[in-house]
C-alpha cells in the first residue's frame, strides 16, 4: 500500500517538474547565453521521480500487493517471479509508465550528450519534449493511473494473460518502446531545428545517432514480437499483416526512410522537407499505433482494456501534436532551391530519392490496409477485413525494382556518377536469374514472378557479398544492412514457396500417413506446474528421407485466469523448422493436429539481426 | 513557394481523419459474424469449382425453392463425417444443395469429391474465406437452409441423423 502512495505522489511531482521545466525553458530561451544548470538538474529530478514510481510499481507486483488495482488485475501469487516483474509492463497502465520512464530518460541523455549545438536549439527541443511528457503524465494520472487503490483488499489477483507469460514478450515492450520513444526525441529536435531554421549538415550529423538508436531498437522490438507470435500464438508464421503488426511496421518504414535522408543531409543540404516530414511522421505514426490498439478500435492481444475515455485522450493529444507540427512546418520551413529535379539522374542522391518514394509507397499500402476498414466502417457501416493477399499483391511487384535500386545505388558516387564495371554487374545479374530460374522450376508453378523476385534478391545478395571483400568499399555498415535485407527477402521467399502443411485430427495411438510424411500420435502425458496444468502429446514424425523426429506440443490450462493455450513444439535446424501444434476440439476425443515444415525460418530471424547489426556498426563508427 | 491551397487541404485531410477516428471510438468493434436468420442472403459473384465459370448469386438462388448451402473443405475432418448425410439429402429433388469450398486447394477438393461422391449441384469457391464471413459463418462445416432468398435455418458444425430428419421436415 505504501508503495502505491509513493508511486502516485512521485508521478504528481514528476508532472509538476514538467511544468517548472517549461517555465524555465521559456525564461532561458529569452536570454540564452548558456544552458541554465537548473534545467539539467530538474530534468534529472523528473527522471528520478518517474523511476521511483516505476520501481514502486515493480515492488507492488513482486510482493503481490493486491490493494493496488493494477496488480490485482494483472498478477497472481502463484506466478513465477520473472513474470511478476515483467507483468509490470504487461498491462496498459504499467506499459505507459514504462513509456514515460523512457521519455524522461532519453531527454535527460539528450541534454547531457548534446554538445556543439546552439543553446536555443537544446532548450526548444526540451520544450517540445516536455509537452509530450506532460501529455503522457496527464494521460497516465487522469485515465490510467497504475496506483489506484482497492478496498477491501482482495486475497488473490486475477492473473496475467498466459500468452503474455513468455520471455520474448517480457523484453519485447521495453525494446520496442526504446525505439518508439527515441523517435519522440527526433520529433522534438526536428521541430526545434525547423523553428530555428537550422536543418543543416551539422544538425544531421548530430541527430543521426538518435535516428540510429531508435531504428536499431525498433527493428529488434518488431523482431521479438514476431518471434513471439511465431511460437506462442501457434499460427505458424512470422508475419500476418495483423493491424497490430502493421502499426509497428509503419514507423519503421518512416524511420528507415528518414535514416537514408539524414545520410544525404550529412553531405549536402538537400531533402530538408523530406527530413522534417519524416521526423514528424515517425513519431505520430508511433502514437497513432498506440491510439489504434489501446482504444480498442482494433482488436488484438494488445488491447488491454476498451476504454473510450482513454482513446479520446490519445486522439486529441495525437492531433494536437500533428497540428502543432504542421503549423511549424508550414510557417517556419522555407524550401530552398534544392529542387530534386536538378539531380543528375545517375547519382547517389537520385538513388536515395528513388528509395524514398518506394518506401513511401510501401508505407501507404500498409497504412491504407490498416486504416481503410475503420473508415469504411464509419462511413458505410460495412465491415471488411484486409488480409495478406492485399499486401502481397501490392508489395511484391514493387520489391523487384526496389531491390535492384538497393543493389546498384550504394555503389554510385555523389552528385554525378557513371556505372563502373558494367560487365561485372551484368554477369552477376545473369547468374542470379539462372540460379533462381533453376530453383523455381524444380518446385513451383508460378514461375515468372517468383523467378524475377528471387533473382532480384539474389542480385542484391551477390553484390553486397562481393562488396564485403572489396577493399575500396568503405561503407561496411550500409553493406551489412543491405546484405541482411537481401537475406531476409530470400528467406521469406523460400519460406513461402517451400513450406508444407498437414492438418488432421488424431486420437492417441492413431497414425496419419500420406506418401511423404508419417505422423504417429504415440502417447499423452499430464503434468501439473505451479500455475498451470499441461497436457503433453508425443508425436513421432517420419519424413520421406526417413528422418525421424519426436515432437511434443503442449496444451496448457492456466488456473488464473482460466485460459487454455497451445504451446507449439518446434524443432529448429539451420535449414528448416518443424512445427507442430495441437488444439482441443470441443466434445471430441481427438485433437486437431497441425504439422508444418517451414524452411529458412531461422534465417528470417538471423537476417533481421544482421540488418540491425548494420545499424549498430554505423552507430559506433566515427564519421570519416 | 508552397501554395496556401496545399496547406489548407492537408489540414482538411487531417481534420477528416480526426473525425473518422473520433466516430469510430464510439462504435464497438468486436468482429464477430452475425447470425443472420431470416435475413436476405448476401449478394456476391464468384468462381465455380468444377467449371471455373464466374457466376453471381442471383443466378444460383431462385425464389420459391429450397436450397441448402454447405460450407466445406477437403482438409476439414468433420466434413468427411457429414458427407454421407449430404449424399442422402441430394437424392431429395425438392432441395438443391450448393457447396461452398472454403480456403481449399482445388486439386484436393476434387479428389475429396471423387472419393466420397458429389452431392452438390454447384460449388462456389471461397478461396480466402471472405464469402463465408458475409454469410455469417464461423468456420467449417456450416450449413444454411435458404428459401425465397432468405436464410431460414443455420447449423454450425457437422450434420447428423437428427438434423437430417429435421431438414427433411422443413422442406416438406
Amino acid at each position: 500500500m505504501i508503495y502505491s502512495v509513493v508511486g502516485h505522489y512521485s508521478l504528481i511531482l514528476g508532472l509538476c517538474i514538467g511544468l517548472i521545466l517549461i517555465f524555465f525553458s521559456i525564461q532561458n530561451f529569452k536570454n540564452s547565453n548558456q544552458l541554465d544548470t537548473k534545467i539539467l538538474s530538474f530534468s534529472f529530478l523528473q527522471l528520478f521521480f518517474v523511476l521511483i514510481s516505476f520501481l514502486a510499481l515493480i515492488i507492488s507486483f513482486v510482493i503481490s500487493d493486491f490493494s493496488n488495482e493494477t496488480v490485482f488485475n494483472n498478477s497472481h501469487t502463484t506466478k513465477p517471479l520473472f513474470y511478476k516483474i515483467s507483468g509490470t509492463w504487461g498491462n496498459h497502465e504499467g506499459s505507459l509508465l514504462l513509456w514515460l520512464l523512457v521519455l524522461t530518460l532519453f531527454i535527460f541523455i539528450f541534454l547531457l550528450r548534446t554538445k556543439n549545438q546552439p543553446i536555443k536549439y537544446k532548450i526548444l527541443t526540451l520544450g517540445f519534449q516536455q509537452v509530450i511528457i506532460i501529455g503522457f503524465f496527464l494521460f497516465l494520472i487522469q485515465t490510467s493511473n497504475p496506483f489506484n487503490y482497492l478496498f477491501p483488499v482482495p486475497d488473490e489477483g486475477l492473473g496475467l494473460n498466459p500468452i503474455l507469460q513468455d520471455p520474448a514478450l517480457a523484453i519485447h515492450p521495453p525494446i520496442l518502446y526504446l525505439g518508439y520513444v527515441g523517435s519522440s526525441i527526433i520529433f522534438s529536435s526536428a521541430l526545434a531545428a525547423t523553428t530555428l531554421k537550422m536543418i543543416t549538415k551539422s544538425w544531421a550529423v548530430h541527430i543521426k545517432k538518435w535516428v540510429l538508436i531508435s531504428w536499431i531498437f525498433l527493428t529488434l522490438g518488431i523482431l521479438l514480437g514476431s518471434i513471439w507470435a511465431y511460437y506462442e500464438l501457434g499460427w505458424g508464421g512470422f508475419w500476418f499483416w495483423d493491424p497490430v503488426e502493421n502499426v509497428s511496421l509503419m514507423p519503421w518504414l518512416a524511420l528507415t526512410t528518414l535514416l537514408h535522408c539524414i545520410l544525404v543531409l550529412e553531405r549536402k543540404e538537400i531533402l530538408t522537407s523530406w527530413v522534417i516530414v519524416l521526423s514528424i511522421a515517425t513519431f505520430t505514426l508511433s502514437m497513432c499505433g498506440t491510439f489504434l490498439v489501446r482504444s480498442g478500435i482494433l482488436n488484438s492481444v494488445h488491447t488491454f482494456a476498451n476504454d473510450p475515455e482513454r482513446g479520446l485522450f490519445i486522439l486529441i493529444f495525437l492531433f494536437a501534436l500533428i497540428f502543432l507540427s504542421l503549423f511549424i512546418f508550414f510557417f517556419f520551413h522555407q524550401t530552398t532551391k534544392d529542387n530534386s529535379s536538378n539531380f543528375f539522374w545517375l547519382s547517389k542522391e537520385t538513388s536515395i530519392l528513388v528509395n524514398n518514394w518506394f518506401m513511401m509507397y510501401f508505407l501507404s499500402v500498409v497504412l491504407i490496409g490498416t486504416v481503410y476498414p475503420i473508415f469504411l466502417d464509419v462511413i458505410s457501416s460495412q465491415k471488411i477485413s484486409v488480409g495478406p493477399p492485399f499486401y502481397h499483391k501490392l508489395i511484391a511487384p514493387f520489391l523487384i525494382p526496389f531491390l535492384f535500386a538497393m543493389a546498384i545505388g550504394p555503389g554510385l558516387k555523389w552528385i554525378r556518377s557513371d556505372l563502373k564495371d558494367k560487365i561485372y554487374l551484368i554477369s552477376l545479374l545473369i547468374i542470379s536469374i539462372l540460379i533462381s530460374f533453376f530453383i523455381v522450376k524444380n518446385f513451383n508453378t508460378n514461375i515468372l514472378i517468383n523467378t524475377i523476385l528471387i533473382s532480384s534478391a539474389l542480385y542484391l545478395f551477390f553484390i553486397t557479398l562481393r562488396d564485403f571483400f572489396n577493399k575500396k568499399y568503405k561503407n561496411f555498415a550500409q553493406n551489412t544492412a543491405h546484405f541482411g535485407f537481401s537475406l531476409l527477402i530470400l528467406s521469406i521467399l523460400f519460406n513461402n514457396l517451400f513450406s508444407s502443411e498437414i492438418i488432421t485430427n488424431l486420437k492417441v495411438g492413431e497414425t496419419y500417413d500420406n506418401s511423404k510424411t508419417k505422423i504417429v500420435f504415440e502417447s499423452i502425458n499430464q503434468k501439473t506446474e505451479k500455475n498451470y496444468k499441461s497436457i503433453i502429446a508425443n508425436f513421432n514424425i517420419t519424413n520421406s528421407e526417413g528422418i525421424n523426429n519426436n515432437l511434443s506440443p503442449e496444451l496448457r490450462i492456466y488456473n488464473q485466469p482460466n485460459i487454455t493455450t497451445s504451446e507449439a513444439d518446434i524443432e529448429t535446424t539451420l535449414m528448416k523448422d518443424k512445427f507442430i501444434v495441437i488444439n482441443l476440439v470441443q466434445n471430441q476425443d481427438y485433437f486437431n493436429v497441425r504439422y508444418q515444415v517451414k524452411p529458412f525460418m531461422l534465417w528470417i530471424w538471423l537476417s533481421v539481426i544482421i540488418i540491425s547489426l548494420g545499424g549498430l556498426v554505423s552507430f559506433l563508427q566515427k564519421r570519416t | 513557394m508552397k501554395s496556401k491551397l496545399v496547406q489548407y487541404s492537408i489540414i482538411l485531410i487531417f481534420l477528416i481523419i480526426f473525425v473518422v477516428f473520433y466516430k469510430s471510438l464510439k462504435d464497438t468493434n468486436i468482429y464477430t459474424p452475425e447470425v443472420k436468420i431470416n435475413n436476405d442472403i448476401p449478394i456476391f459473384s464468384t468462381e465455380l469449382l468444377i467449371s471455373n465459370d464466374e457466376l453471381s448469386s442471383t443466378e444460383i438462388f431462385e425464389t420459391d425453392k429450397f436450397y441448402l448451402l454447405n460450407i466445406w473443405a477437403s482438409w476439414c475432418v468433420p466434413c468427411r463425417d457429414e458427407h454421407p448425410i449430404l449424399m442422402n439429402l441430394s437424392k431429395n429433388n425438392k432441395l438443391t444443395i450448393i457447396g461452398m469450398n472454403y480456403k481449399d486447394n482445388k486439386k484436393n477438393a476434387k479428389s475429396f469429391l471423387d472419393e466420397l461422391g458429389n452431392p452438390y449441384e454447384k460449388i462456389i469457391v471461397d478461396k480466402n474465406g471472405t464469402n463465408s464471413i458475409e454469410w455469417g459463418a464461423f468456420g467449417v462445416p456450416e450449413t444454411f437452409i435458404i428459401y425465397n432468398n432468405k436464410i431460414i435455418k443455420k447449423y454450425i458444425g457437422p450434420l447428423n441423423q437428427e438434423l437430417l430428419i429435421e431438414i427433411q421436415k422443413i422442406i416438406k
